[in-house]
C-alpha cells in the first residue's frame, strides 16, 4: 500500500498554521513518535484523496531558513534535501504560507524551491487576510514563482478542498534545483519584494487587533497584572478541576483493589494485586488529568498566540539566571506537577535552554509535597504568630516553597557557569498574530500528550511501583513478630543501612525507611511513617503527628522537611527526563545533584538547629 | 545608529547586520528573517525590569530580540519612513 503512497511533506515557517492544516487534512489518524535518536516530535498522518489514491503526509518542524539554528530546523532540511537517515525524500513538498506575513514566509518559499523538488503552495490563512483588506493576485503570483499556488483557510472544514484537489492531481514540474551560497540567500530577500510589489496590495503592515491587543498584554504594568491573572486562573482550574479528579482515581483503584482482595486468598498474590498493581495504577493515572488540565491551558496559550508573549514580558528575569523567558511556563506548570512541566519545554528550541529548564523543573515544590509538609508541620511546628501578623506555621511553608525557587535559580545559575558552551543564545522570537483556538487542535494536542504520558511511562512507573512493594513486602515477617512487617522485609534492612547514610542529617531508621517508597510517590511518605510507628506500637493512641512529635527530634523534622525540598523526587519525573531527553546521563545529572543538594541543605539544617536548641 | 538605540515607537530603516564575531549564527539568522537594507522597523514594545528585550515590528512581522541581538542591526533614521 505504501508504494504507491504519494508522499508529500507539510513545511513552512514557524506560526504558519501548518500543524492545523496537518489536522485538518488526516484528522485523528496521526501517528507521533521521535525522529531517529532525537526528542523532536516525528508527525505522520494518511489519508484517501478523491481519486482513490493514498496520500502520506509528514508534517516537519516549522523552520525559517535552511541555514539551520536547531535542530529541529536541521531535521526539516535534511528530510527535504533527502539526507535524513531513515527518511525517503518527499514525492512533494507543500509549503505553507501565512497570508498575511508573505514577507517572512515567502522567502522560506524560495529557499525551498531552490531544492528542484515538486512544490506546492498553500496560501493559508485565507479568511484573516481577507477580513484584513489582503488582496493577492493568486494566478500571477503562480505564474511568477513558477509552482501551483493555492488558497487555503485551515481553520475552516472543507478548508483545504483546493489543496487536496491539487495534490491528487499530476505532480508540478519541479524548478530547476540551485546552489545555496550566501550571495544568492541575500538576493532572496529582494526577489520576495519584487514577488510582493507586483502581486499583493495590504492597506496595512499589522492587524488592528493585534496592535491594541499588545499594547495591553505587553504593557509594563497592565502587561504583568493581565500574566499574573492567567496564571491565577490556570491554577485555580489545576486544583478546582485536576486534583480532585487524580484523588478520585487514586480513590476509585484503592477501592476496586479492595473488591478485587475480598475475592482472593490472602498472600502474596493478593497483596500484590492491591497493593503493587491497583495501588500503583492508581498513582500513574491519578498524575493524568493534572497533566490534562495543565496541558489544555499550555495549549490554549500557545495556539491563542499569549504564550510567546509571556515569554517576553519575562525573558530578562529568567536570562539573569541563566534560563529563557520560554522557561517560565515549564517551570510554572512544576509548581502543580513536574511532569507536565517538563513535557511543555518542548516549547523551548534552543537545546541547552531547553536541558536547564528540564533540570530545575523538580525543584519547584509540586502538589506532591503538600501532604508531607503538611503533617510535618503540624506535628513540629507551633501555631503561634510571629509579629502578631504571620502564622509560623504558614510562614515554614512559604519558606520551603521560597527555598526550592531559590534553589533551582542558584542550580540554573551554577549551570550557567559551569557549562563549556558560552556562546550567546538567541531569544530572537516571533509574536505571532492573535488566534482563537480551535477546539480540535487542542483536542489533538491534548490526545497527543496524554498519550505520550501513558504509553510510555506506564509501564516503567509499574515496573518500579511493584519492585517497591517487592521490597516492602518480602521477606514477610516471622511468626511471633512485634514489630510491623515492613520492618522485616527488604525495604527494612535497606532502611536500616540508609540510617547510615541519613544518621548525619539528623534521619533514625524509621525516617530513611520512609523514603523508599516516597520515591515512587512523595505523598506515600506519610502512609510509610505511618505503618512503621502506628502498627509498630510506638505510638500509644494519638494522631500520627503526635506520635511524630514524641518520636522525632525538632532538629531532626526540620531536616526532613528540607530534604522533600530538594531531594530527588519522584521515579515518575526522573522517567520523564528520561523521555523527554532520551539520555540516561541527564536522569543521573539530575538525581545527583539533587540528592548532593539535598543532603547538604538538611546536614546543614540539622547542624544549625541541633546548635540552637 | 544601533537598532538597540531607538526610543519606544521610534521608526527607523535597516542599514545593515553586523557579525558579532566570525561566523555569527544570530546575525545570519537576522539576515534570514528579513534585517536587511531598506528594510523598515519599529519599536513596538520594550518589555519591563530594564526594558529588555524589545519587540521590534519589521515588514508584517514582530519580533522579540534581546538587546544583545538588536545590537548588531545598523539603523538609519529617514523622515516618514
Amino acid at each position: 500500500m505504501s508504494a504507491d503512497a504519494l508522499r508529500i511533506a507539510l513545511v513552512g515557517n514557524p506560526n504558519c498554521g501548518k500543524t492545523a492544516l496537518f489536522n485538518l487534512l488526516t484528522g485523528g489518524r496521526q501517528k507521533v513518535a521521535n525522529y531517529a535518536g532525537v526528542t523532536i516530535e516525528r508527525k505522520e498522518g494518511r489519508f484517501v484523496a478523491p481519486s482513490g489514491r493514498v496520500l502520506q503526509i509528514l508534517d516537519l518542524p516549522g523552520a525559517y531558513s535552511f541555514d539551520a539554528v536547531s535542530p529541529d530546523e536541521q531535521i526539516t532540511r535534511d528530510v527535504l534535501e533527502g539526507n535524513y537517515p531513515g527518511e525517503m525524500p518527499p514525492d512533494l513538498i507543500v509549503c505553507v504560507a501565512d497570508a498575511t506575513n508573505l514577507r517572512l514566509h515567502l522567502r522560506f518559499l524560495l529557499e525551498v524551491r531552490r531544492l528542484g523538488r515538486p512544490v506546492v503552495l498553500a496560501l493559508n490563512m485565507m479568511d484573516a487576510a481577507r477580513r484584513r483588506g489582503i488582496v493577492i493576485d493568486v494566478p500571477e503570483l503562480s505564474r511568477r514563482l513558477g509552482l501551483p499556488v493555492v488558497e487555503t483557510v485551515a481553520v475552516k472544514r472543507g478548508g483545504a478542498q483546493a489543496l487536496v484537489a491539487r495534490v491528487d492531481g499530476e505532480l508540478p514540474q519541479p524548478a530547476p534545483a540551485q546552489a545555496d551560497d550566501a550571495a544568492s540567500r541575500a538576493d532572496l530577500h529582494a526577489q520576495v519584494r519584487e514577488l510582493l510589489a507586483a502581486t499583493v496590495s495590504m492597506p496595512r503592515a499589522t492587524a488592528q487587533l493585534d496592535d491594541a491587543l499588545d499594547h495591553w498584554a505587553l504593557h509594563p504594568v497592565f502587561g504583568m497584572a493581565i500574566l499574573a491573572v492567567v496564571m491565577f486562573l490556570v491554577f485555580q482550574a489545576v486544583y478546582a478541576a485536576g486534583k480532585p479528579m487524580s484523588d478520585l482515581i487514586g480513590d476509585g483503584f484503592g477501592w476496586l483493589g479492595g473488591h478485587v482482595a475480598a475475592l482472593m486468598p490472602a498472600g502474596p498474590l493478593q497483596s500484590l494485586v492491591v497493593d503493587g498493581i491497583f495501588g500503583g495504577l492508581g498513582t500513574v493515572l491519578g498524575f493524568l488529568p493534572v497533566i490534562l488540565v495543565l496541558f489544555f491551558f499550555i495549549l490554549t496559550l500557545e495556539e491563542s498566540g499569549y504564550l510567546p508573549r509571556a515569554a517576553f514580558l519575562l525573558d530578562r528575569l529568567m536570562l539573569s539566571v541563566g534560563l529563557t523567558g520560554r522557561s517560565f511556563i515549564p517551570l510554572l506548570s512544576s509548581f502543580a506537577c513536574a511532569i507536565p512541566g517538563i513535557m511543555g519545554t518542548r516549547s523551548i528550541q534552543d537545546p541547552r535552554d531547553r536541558l536547564a529548564t528540564i533540570l530545575v523543573a523538580p525543584l519547584m515544590t509540586c502538589s506532591a509535597r503538600l501532604p508531607v509538609y503538611a503533617l510535618l508541620i503540624a506535628a513540629f511546628i507551633p501555631a503561634h504568630r510571629v509579629f502578631d501578623l504571620f502564622n509560623l506555621q504558614g510562614l515554614v511553608l512559604f519558606a520551603l516553597y521560597l527555598a526550592g525557587i531559590l534553589g533551582a535559580m542558584a542550580v540554573a545559575w551554577v549551570m550557567k557557569h559551569l557549562h563549556r558552551d558560552r556562546s550567546e543564545h538567541a531569544l530572537l522570537m516571533e509574536l505571532p498574530a492573535y488566534r482563537l483556538p480551535k477546539l480540535r487542535d487542542v483536542a489533538i494536542g491534548l490526545y497527543e500528550r496524554g498519550a505520550i504520558f501513558l504509553k510510555r511511562l506506564t509501564g516503567v512507573i509499574l515496573a518500579l511501583t511493584v519492585l517497591m512493594w517487592f521490597l516492602s513486602t518480602f521477606p514477610g515477617a516471622p511468626a511471633g513478630a512485634t514489630l510491623p512487617a515492613i520492618d522485616y522485609s527488604f525495604a527494612g534492612y535497606i532502611g536500616r543501612s540508609l540510617a547510615h547514610v541519613f544518621g548525619p542529617i539528623g534521619f533514625n531508621w524509621q525516617m530513611s525507611l520512609a523514603l523508599i517508597p516516597a520515591f515512587a510517590a512523595r505523598e506515600t511518605a506519610v502512609a510509610a511513617l505511618a505503618t512503621v510507628y502506628m502498627v509498630g506500637g510506638d505510638a500509644a493512641g494519638g494522631g500520627l503527628a503526635h506520635a511524630l512529635a514524641s518520636q522525632i527530634s525538632l532538629p531532626g523534622a526540620l531536616s526532613l522537611l528540607v530534604w522533600f525540598a530538594y531531594a530527588p523526587q519522584c521515579m515518575s519525573t526522573l522517567a520523564i527526563i528520561k523521555r523527554e531527553t532520551a539520555s540516561w546521563r541527564n536522569v543521573a545529572i539530575s538525581f545527583g545533584y539533587m540528592f548532593a543538594m539535598a543532603y547538604t541543605a538538611s546536614f546543614l539544617t540539622y547542624r544549625i538547629a541541633s546548635a540552637l536548641t | 545608529m544601533l537598532l538597540s538605540d531607538l526610543p519606544k515607537g521610534a521608526l527607523a530603516v535597516v542599514d545593515r547586520v553586523d557579525d558579532a564575531h566570525a561566523d555569527d549564527p544570530i546575525a545570519q539568522r537576522l539576515r534570514d528573517l528579513g534585517f536587511v537594507d531598506g528594510e523598515a522597523v519599529r519599536v513596538a514594545a520594550v518589555a519591563p525590569m530594564g526594558g529588555d528585550p524589545l519587540l521590534i515590528q519589521i515588514g508584517y512581522t514582530r519580533f522579540a530580540l534581546r538587546r544583545a541581538e538588536a545590537a548588531r542591526v545598523s539603523v538609519r533614521c529617514e523622515a516618514a519612513a
